[in-house]
């Protein structure tokens, strides 16, 4: 009698604490990512100093996180100062979609950063979009911190 | 070069008025294969040495029944037997064979033939047997050009399959597919074509720009897929024969999910703009460019049914990839996937009654089948990776690729090339000289 509800205590107490951890797991931003948006920078080179060169997006999104608006007004204020330079947006998915839609959602993603540089003043005839879809991944990993790194959009001096 | 089927087929099947006792149900994943004896092809002296000479085979007959002999064993519906247990030669097998020997090995069926060279020609006959009842099948006779001698084993393959399942067959086909080398954070592809046997493998660009998706015409001689020539990724038209290539019509940006309208006039594509993509056709005679469908959300891998009058395909306005169907103008559209997950590469069954789809359900990647309503819904086969699925001319087939998870240290990618039935049985994979992915199945190039 008991023993069994010492048993049952326990198993619920386990319960609980395996609610928790999954919860925590969900919603904490656990080192380079932010929900699944990558935020370290690993693979991020810079434009000029202080202004990186690339935004990440989460799974099947192409929505502008805070920090990507922050890099991209970063990017736009040097196009503005350095008229004379034309860039490509290279829009990238991860491995984990359709070849074909993934060219889409790389389309999508490097239209996206595209509206935003224009909204912040640079001419569209400076700005021209690539999409890759899956087909250059910068992490050759299949796990999530790898998939984040590759959900992207380069911009990339064209001259 | 697909084109110049130089093949004279001379005697037809002689009428049988008998029923046979041997068939093969291909209806059900088959857990009993028909053994069946693939006698070598018996060869006089004479035309052994000529085709020596000619193609570097010891003996002809030999390797042809061995090409019959795997194509029947790929297949999974027959088990060829061992050619060591076999009692008789094979010019007397073929005159008459002696059924209480072929009986004695449990053969069911048996395959026997003679081939001969005529006139700088190679000219062959076979017949089917059956054992049990003791009777002739079908016999057959054609003649080709000597390096025409594979496709030879595939004809006799796709006769003897037709014959016992009622069926046609797939063996006289070809596969072209992107071939992937190196890292995969850069890969190198190229097209490729080969036999649907992995052999006679061909290379149709160079690598020095990134293509993918190729897809053949309904008559094998072109084949359409995208390409990053110039960093400007279009859809191309490719003649296998001639080697011409073009850009298919004149667009302001990517063009990409290509395939050909069965009666082989149109091209129906994607072409995205301002982050939208759309599905356009354009005509290939005229160069008339259509837009089929007008949507914020991306739509693309469309896919027609074999009477031309619907198009399958994927699209996000639900806010997820899901399948639609519309008809050729664009109109009625109906969303048909509605099960747990995200849909694409929506590709409609050359028999029309059934739409092939890679589908994504907590993390897995699934090959599977559903009817054209969206009914029926059937999962084939689960991985960490497959897409792409291709359905084999008569249906009952269909070859995809799957991709290897890497390690934690991002090594040991792979692509390959995988096939299995529409029953759900008999996944295999297509030996390839590389990695490879984007598998596009032709029709049969002989008919």
């Amino acid at each position: 009698m008991n023993l069994s509800k010492i048993l049952k205590n326990g198993f619920l107490i386990l319960i609980a604490s395996l609610v928790l951890t999954a919860c925590a797991t969900k919603k904490t931003t656990t080192g380079q990512l932010q929900g699944d948006v990558y935020t370290g920078t690993d693979s991020v080179e810079y434009l000029a100093s202080g202004v990186p060169d690339r935004v990440f997006f989460a799974t099947n999104e192409t929505v502008l996180t805070t920090a990507s608006r922050e890099t991209l007004r970063k990017q736009a204020a040097w196009l503005r100062k350095n008229s004379d330079i034309n860039v490509v947006l290279e829009g990238h998915a991860d491995e984990r979609g359709t070849r074909e839609y993934n060219l889409a959602l790389g389309e999508r993603r490097a239209n996206s950063a595209k509206d935003y540089l224009m909204t912040y003043g640079i001419s569209s005839d400076r700005i021209s979009v690539l999409s890759y879809g899956k087909e250059r991944p910068v992490d050759s990993g299949s796990n999530p911190l790898s998939w984040s790194k590759n959900r992207r959009s380069v911009t990339v001096k064209a001259n | 070069m697909i084109r110049k089927i130089y093949l004279l087929i001379i005697l037809l099947i002689l009428p049988l008025k008998v029923f046979a006792l041997v068939e093969v149900d291909i209806t059900r994943g088959n857990l009993n294969p028909l053994p069946v004896a693939v006698s070598p092809l018996a060869i006089d002296k004479n035309s052994k040495e000529n085709f020596k000479k000619i193609l570097k085979k010891k003996n002809l007959g030999l390797e042809i029944s061995k090409i019959v002999e795997n194509n029947l064993k790929q297949s999974g519906l027959f088990n060829p037997l061992d050619k060591k247990a076999f009692l008789q030669e094979p010019d007397i097998a073929n005159l008459k064979p002696r059924f209480e020997d072929w009986n004695l090995i449990k053969a069911q069926a048996l395959v026997t033939g003679r081939v001969t060279f005529v006139d700088e020609k190679l000219r062959v006959e076979f017949r089917l047997w059956d054992v049990l009842a003791g009777r002739e099948m079908m016999a057959l006779a054609f003649t080709t050009v000597p390096s025409n001698w594979r496709r030879v084993g595939h004809i006799i393959t796709d006769k003897v399959y037709e014959r016992l399942t009622g069926e046609k067959g797939y063996f006289d086909t070809r596969i072209i597919y992107i071939s992937e080398k190196g890292p995969k954070t850069n890969r190198i592809k190229k097209l490729a074509i080969m036999d649907q046997d992995g052999f006679n493998n061909k290379f149709l660009t160079l690598g020095n720009e990134l293509v993918l998706t190729p897809r053949f015409s309904p008559t094998n001689q072109m084949v359409t897929y995208l390409s990053y020539f110039r960093n400007l990724p279009r859809v191309y038209l490719l003649d296998i024969e001639t080697g011409m290539q073009e850009v298919v019509g004149d667009f302001p940006g990517m063009t990409f999910a290509p395939r050909f309208s069965p009666d082989g006039k149109k091209i129906i594509m994607s072409f995205a703009k301002d982050g939208n993509s759309d599905i356009y056709t354009m005509d290939l005679e005229n160069r008339i460019v259509e837009r089929i469908s007008n949507h914020p959300s991306i739509d693309t891998s469309p896919s027609y049914s074999p009477d031309g009058k619907y198009i399958t395909f994927n699209s996000d306005r639900s806010g997820y990839q899901q399948i639609y169907i519309m008809n050729s103008k664009g109109k009625n559209v109906k969303r048909i996937s509605f099960g747990n997950g995200l849909y694409g590469t929506p590709v409609w069954s050359p028999r029309g009654d059934l739409i092939a789809f890679t589908k994504l359900h907590k993390g897995k990647f699934y090959i599977g089948v559903m009817r054209t309503d969206g009914t029926g819904e059937r999962l084939l086969t689960e991985n960490f990776y497959q897409e792409a699925p291709s359905w084999s001319p008569n249906g009952r087939v269909l070859i995809f690729y799957r991709e290897s998870k890497t390690n934690s240290k991002g090594e040991g990618f792979s692509a390959k090339l995988w096939s299995i039935d529409l029953t759900g049985y008999n996944e295999r994979m297509v030996e390839t000289e590389t990695d490879a992915s984007d598998p596009s199945w032709s029709s049969l190039l002989s008919n």
